[in-house]
């Protein structure tokens, strides 16, 4: 490990629960010996960083530099650093640290690690807290380092190294990626779009299931759904029912589930990766009598990360972006809030972010 | 004109019935059909009193076509079988529990789901196949299709293995479909200890697994230890307890049907745990969504189990010695024994037995 708080770094912080970013100039460790420093280059805004910076989960310790959809390129290995070099185009998601030793880390599924350590928020084993990717530079651990597959556009990949993962590991655990399977996936915004790029590439057939008819056309047209169904529309929710293999619940915001159930086959499963604050009602009689599941999901391990990563670059799979300039953060995240982008703003870091002039 | 339960077919059966939402169950003639080519007449000898026929006769649910004679635990002899019955013969002893019909073409039956069948039917209060009604087991005799009657193994007692025909696949099943006898030494939580309950703790101890029953009341842990094998008790409203169980159950079978909780039994759940929904409750229940996501935790149901997987049930049970605890009762005593019921003051299981206390009036 390096020594504490030996390089500049700069970035965009926010200070307080209004959660405004502004320039905020900090220290990261030096380059220890298994770690990867890298010049940022493009980084997502995740719907996360929109709750951190607003204190809304109500575990944000200020100032708080978000961001964990990271991409750029390594300027420095450490001496026992094998699978990076200088010049490779590297990625971040939304964990640089866990214990090592527990049987999720074993098992590759570093997220459930009980003492996971989240890439903005965290306390890391320096006793110092991790700032995210808003900022002009990152050093990781090499164990928590994705290579970007030089054909992905570096901007459009940030976002998969949390939507990306966010959809693709629970396909996989819950065998919902076999050709010719019926998945839904409810919401379309930054975790359901991609969710619909996945599951076309794995062969299945989409139906995305939203609460309005707006994103029609989108979602056939531009997404390569295969239908749309709107779930306030009991016509449209009886002709799907016990249709689904599987059903992306991306959806954040209190809703019901019992129509979701009621589109799933016998033995289906809805998959919750939103995380809504409140509980939601769970009809059990859907659960019994047709042995339907509702199950959780959080973003994925390490190596099944770069897996997904690679895959995406196998189907050219990359987010809808807006690219946008660090001074148009805060804007963002309004617009994020009212759901008014298509599909993840990425801000452009390298060519935008400069240190505060004022120091 | 509509035929009366008494003539509407050619044999008659003496039995007992609730009339109305009181849920008052009194002595009861109607009529069953004759023994068809592929059917199986059982004398009746036992029947488990299971809750379902509780919430039956006081249309609980709202679904209740009176009268309803119920019943969906019998254990009897067969004293007919239709000329295409290759698997029974006069004299067998069989059971029947909780449907006794199905489609018997779609996916579900040809994976031997019967249960899962949309045309499936229940054993009491349902239509069967001719579109007659349904009666159960609170009666003299009972006439199946042979695909749904199951050979009672040879040292399975009939009265205290009656119940297994509902109690014991409804727990059998989902611990082999979620997987929880696949490796050894894995630890289920059973939250409730009533007529599922217990059968889960004997079952589950069967399969090798480690078991913890989860329980509001401190008074069942001596029982749940010593009588049932439990290898440990756990007080819902003790929250030391509950604090130092946290993330230690790989399973959970919640037999619980009032409605309850279930922010502290997803707590109790490691990584990719599984809770796994037995109980019927009249609402919905509350999903916290943040211990599930963060987690990776399931919630899941099921639902008895198909024909094959009961007969498999029955044949581990006998081979295991596993049998339900019950209390014996009379025909005419139902009536306090539903009240007992209701109150949950059973260990753990009425059985009537029914051919030495039904008799017509």
């Amino acid at each position: 490990m390096g020594k504490v708080l030996e390089k500049e770094a700069f970035g965009l912080a926010a200070k307080d629960e209004s959660g405004v970013l502004s320039p905020f100039s900090f220290s990261r460790r030096e380059t220890g010996e298994k770690d990867v420093r890298f010049k940022v280059l493009f980084c997502g805004i995740c719907h996360s960083d929109l709750h951190m910076v607003k204190n809304e989960w109500g575990s944000s310790i200020y100032p708080v530099v978000p961001g964990h959809e990271i991409v750029g390129v390594v300027t420095e290995v450490g001496a026992k650093v094998t699978k990076f070099k200088t010049g490779d185009n590297v990625g971040v998601g939304c964990l640089v640290g866990s214990c090592g030793s527990c049987d999720n880390c074993t098992e590759g599924m570093e997220n459930y690690c009980p003492k996971l350590i989240q890439t903005y928020g965290f306390k890391y084993y320096d006793d110092t807290i991790t700032c995210g990717g808003y900022s002009d530079h990152m050093v990781c651990d090499e164990g928590f380092v994705i290579r970007i597959p030089d054909n992905l556009p570096m901007d459009a990949a940030a976002p998969l190294l949390c939507a990306g993962i966010t959809v693709y590991s629970p396909m996989k655990y819950h065998g919902l990626d076999k050709p010719g399977m019926h998945i839904g996936v409810v919401g379309l915004g930054g975790l359901g779009h991609v969710g619909v790029k996945f599951a076309k590439a794995m062969g299945c057939k989409v139906t995305v299931i939203s609460t309005s008819e707006g994103k029609r056309d989108e979602a056939i047209n531009r997404l390569g759904a295969d239908t749309f169904l709107v779930s306030r529309d009991p016509k449209q929710v009886k002709d799907a029912m016990g249709t689904m293999d599987g059903i992306i619940d991306t959806v954040s915001a209190t809703h019901p589930l019992l129509p979701l159930l009621g589109l799933l086959k016998h033995k289906g499963k809805l998959v919750m990766v939103g995380a809504p604050v409140k509980p939601l009602e769970l009809p059990v009689l859907p659960l019994i009598f047709e042995r339907k599941m509702v199950v959780g999901s959080l973003i994925g391990g390490i190596k099944e990360t770069q897996e997904m990563m690679d895959m995406a670059a196998k189907h050219n799979i990359t987010a809808d972006i807006e690219l946008i300039s660090a001074d148009y953060v805060n804007t963002a995240m309004e617009r994020l809030e009212k759901a008014d982008v298509r599909y993840r703003f990425v801000i452009d870091v390298a060519n935008t972010l400069k240190p505060s002039p004022i120091l | 004109m509509a035929k009366s339960p008494e003539t509407e077919h050619p044999n008659k059966v003496f039995g007992w019935a609730a009339r109305d939402k009181s849920g008052v169950l009194s002595p009861f003639n109607f009529s069953r059909r004759d023994n068809g080519e592929n059917d199986v007449t059982v004398k009746i000898l036992f029947c488990g009193v299971c809750h379902t026929d509780l919430h039956t006769i006081k249309n609980d649910w709202g679904y209740s076509y009176y009268p309803v004679v119920p019943g969906h635990e019998i254990v009897g002899i067969a004293t007919k079988v239709g000329k295409n019955v290759t698997k029974f013969k006069e004299g067998d002893r069989v059971g029947v529990g909780v449907i006794t019909g199905s489609c018997q073409s779609c996916e579900s039956c040809d994976q031997d789901l019967e249960n899962y069948c949309p045309q499936m039917s229940f054993t009491y209060n349902a239509i069967g196949a001719d579109g007659t009604k349904n009666y159960g087991g609170y009666s003299d005799n009972i006439v199946v299709d042979q695909r749904f009657v199951l050979r009672f193994p040879e040292g399975l007692p009939s009265d205290s293995g009656a119940p297994l025909l509902c109690a014991g696949i409804t727990v059998y099943s989902p611990m082999k479909y979620y997987g929880m006898t696949e490796e050894a030494g894995k630890h289920l939580g059973v939250a409730g200890l009533g007529g599922l309950g217990h059968v889960a703790v004997k079952i589950a101890k069967a399969f090798g697994l480690k078991v913890t029953v989860i329980s509001s009341s401190p008074k069942k842990e001596e029982e749940a230890i010593t009588q049932l094998g439990a290898d440990s008790f756990l007080v819902t409203t003790d929250p030391q307890k509950m604090q130092a169980a946290i993330g230690t159950m790989d399973y959970i079978i919640d037999t619980v049907s009032a409605v309850h909780a279930l922010y502290p039994l997803l707590g109790l759940l490691k990584v990719s745990g599984k809770l796994i929904a037995l109980g019927l409750p009249e609402k919905p229940l509350e999903l916290p969504m943040f211990p599930l996501v963060l987690g990776r935790k399931m919630v899941g149901g099921s639902d008895i189990g198909g024909m094959k997987e009961t007969q498999e049930m029955l044949d581990f049970c006998a081979k295991h010695n596993i049998t339900a605890d019950i209390e014996l009762i009379k025909m005419d005593e139902i009536n306090s024994a539903m009240e007992r019921l209701a109150k949950s003051d059973v260990k753990y299981r009425f059985v009537i037995d029914v051919a030495n206390s039904l008799s017509p009036p």
